[in-house]
């Protein structure tokens, strides 16, 4: 029983120092942080209750983003006929690190053209370039052949790289 | 255009470059390569600079307190009880709750109800257990080689079952039966290994409260431990008489399949 409970306690601990790492990707992935909080706090519930089955050898991270990633899946489908309310306020977080004029425009048109992305690419582009998955745990998590996690990513890429060259060209010029 | 004779990078390669994921020495090759690709290049710095981006607009969420109701963690501090014990406490409970209701003691009314729902499966499922795995002539009621237990055994719980595969762990599905619970019925499926050790799967699919809970363990006195978890009207129950980390393997496998099931 002692070592059962200090084994539980070891479970306990590499849940709960993943909830930053959670947050992080809720907010990107949700942009409102309430909204984004509750995704984690559903995830947490769901993790807790179903911590007999998680296996001692496997993945605690992806096991938890797994468990997100079908939460939120479930709840935009639920979502689906509701009117969207997001705001540009809403999905624009605090930078983490003082930023010059410039860069909070591009900063600023990434969060835009992240909010525009369809959700499936918003996903894999956040899951490999801020949360660092592997290509292969991306695959795990979403569900999904590698060949698509891969096709994703460059689609999404693509498509935050050409909005961010819009933007940003012609502060390079005024820098010049 | 004529065919480009350089050597190509895909787009694959580009993105593993730039999130550090392709080996170090294809990586050294396409910076090679990329000196006179300009074009390439500049998509990599794109990429890079978008991931830079992307830790800029949300790293500092990494450094937020987490709110309380994220801290809560449920509390599990009865789940390993035997099972005696908590079916004790639930008589109290159901006692209790005439008084709770009097008294408006509306969180332990919701404790109360929810410790009936896992009453409801645990009771049922370690009786039907400990009756039938002993059984040695008639363990099951129609075996596995008849085609429609399933078939009839959905048909009387009102939802698609399915059995669970479990040769990986050595357990060959013997066969079924149905029982009776206070609402209607629940099924039983029996799975045996070659030293003649049995593992039975319970559910059923009349319970009230709708609630989705906890995976739970418990143990009697005997040895015999049991898996069971509620998923709306939907009950299930693992139970054996084997260790809970040999257990725990198969309830694994049962939860897998059964919540993957359409």
């Amino acid at each position: 029983m002692a070592d059962d409970d200090r084994a539980d306690g070891d479970l306990d601990r590499l849940v709960i120092e993943q909830i930053p790492h959670l947050r992080r990707y809720a907010r990107a992935l949700v942009g409102r942080g309430d909204r984004a909080d509750d995704l984690v706090q559903d995830c947490l519930e769901r993790a807790w209750s179903r911590l007999g089955l998680w296996r001692r050898d496997g993945n605690m991270r992806a096991w938890l983003f797994t468990i997100m990633h079908n939460l939120n899946a479930n709840a935009v489908r639920a979502a689906k006929r509701r009117p969207r309310h997001d705001s540009i306020d809403d999905a624009l977080p605090h930078a983490s690190t003082p930023a010059t004029q410039e860069q909070r425009l591009e900063l600023s048109a990434l969060s835009n053209a992240l909010r525009a992305l369809p959700e499936e690419q918003r996903a894999v582009v956040l899951l490999v370039g801020l949360e660092q998955f592997r290509y292969d745990e991306v695959a795990t998590v979403l569900d999904l052949p590698i060949g698509t996690v891969m096709s994703r990513l460059h689609r999404g890429r693509e498509r935050l790289r050409r909005a961010l060259a819009g933007e940003v060209a012609p502060v390079l010029r005024r820098v010049k | 255009m004529t065919t480009d004779p350089r050597p190509p990078i895909s787009d694959n390669e580009l993105h593993a470059l730039a999130d550090g994921r392709l080996d170090p020495v294809r990586a050294a090759e396409v910076e090679r390569l990329l000196a006179d690709r300009p074009d390439d290049q500049h998509r990599l710095g794109g990429y890079r600079r978008i991931d830079a981006g992307l830790h800029a607009l949300y790293d500092s969420v990494l450094d937020e307190p987490v709110p309380d109701r994220l801290r809560r963690r449920p509390s599990v501090a009865w789940h390993r009880r035997g099972w005696a014990r908590i079916v004790g406490g639930a008589v109290a409970a159901l006692l209790l709750l005439g008084l709770g209701a009097a008294g408006g003691w509306y969180a332990r009314d919701q404790r109360i109800a929810a410790r009936q729902e896992q009453i409801a499966i645990l009771q049922p499922a370690a009786l039907a257990h400990r009756i039938y795995v002993a059984e040695r002539r008639h363990p099951v009621e129609v075996r596995a080689e008849e085609e429609h237990l399933v078939r009839w055994l959905s048909s009387r719980l009102k939802i698609q079952l399915k059995t669970p595969e479990l040769a990986a762990m050595g357990f060959k599905l013997m066969g079924g039966r149905l029982l009776p619970t206070e609402r209607g019925s629940a099924a039983q499926f029996m799975y045996e290994d070659v030293q003649g050790r049995r593992v039975t799967l319970y559910i059923r699919s009349d319970l009230q409260g709708n609630r989705e809970t906890a995976f739970r363990y418990v143990q009697d006195e005997t040895g015999v431990g049991m898996f069971y978890w509620i998923d709306g009207a939907k009950g299930y129950a693992i139970a054996a008489q084997m260790p809970r980390d040999e257990l725990i393997q198969i309830a694994q496998k049962v939860y897998d399949e059964l919540e993957k099931a359409p």
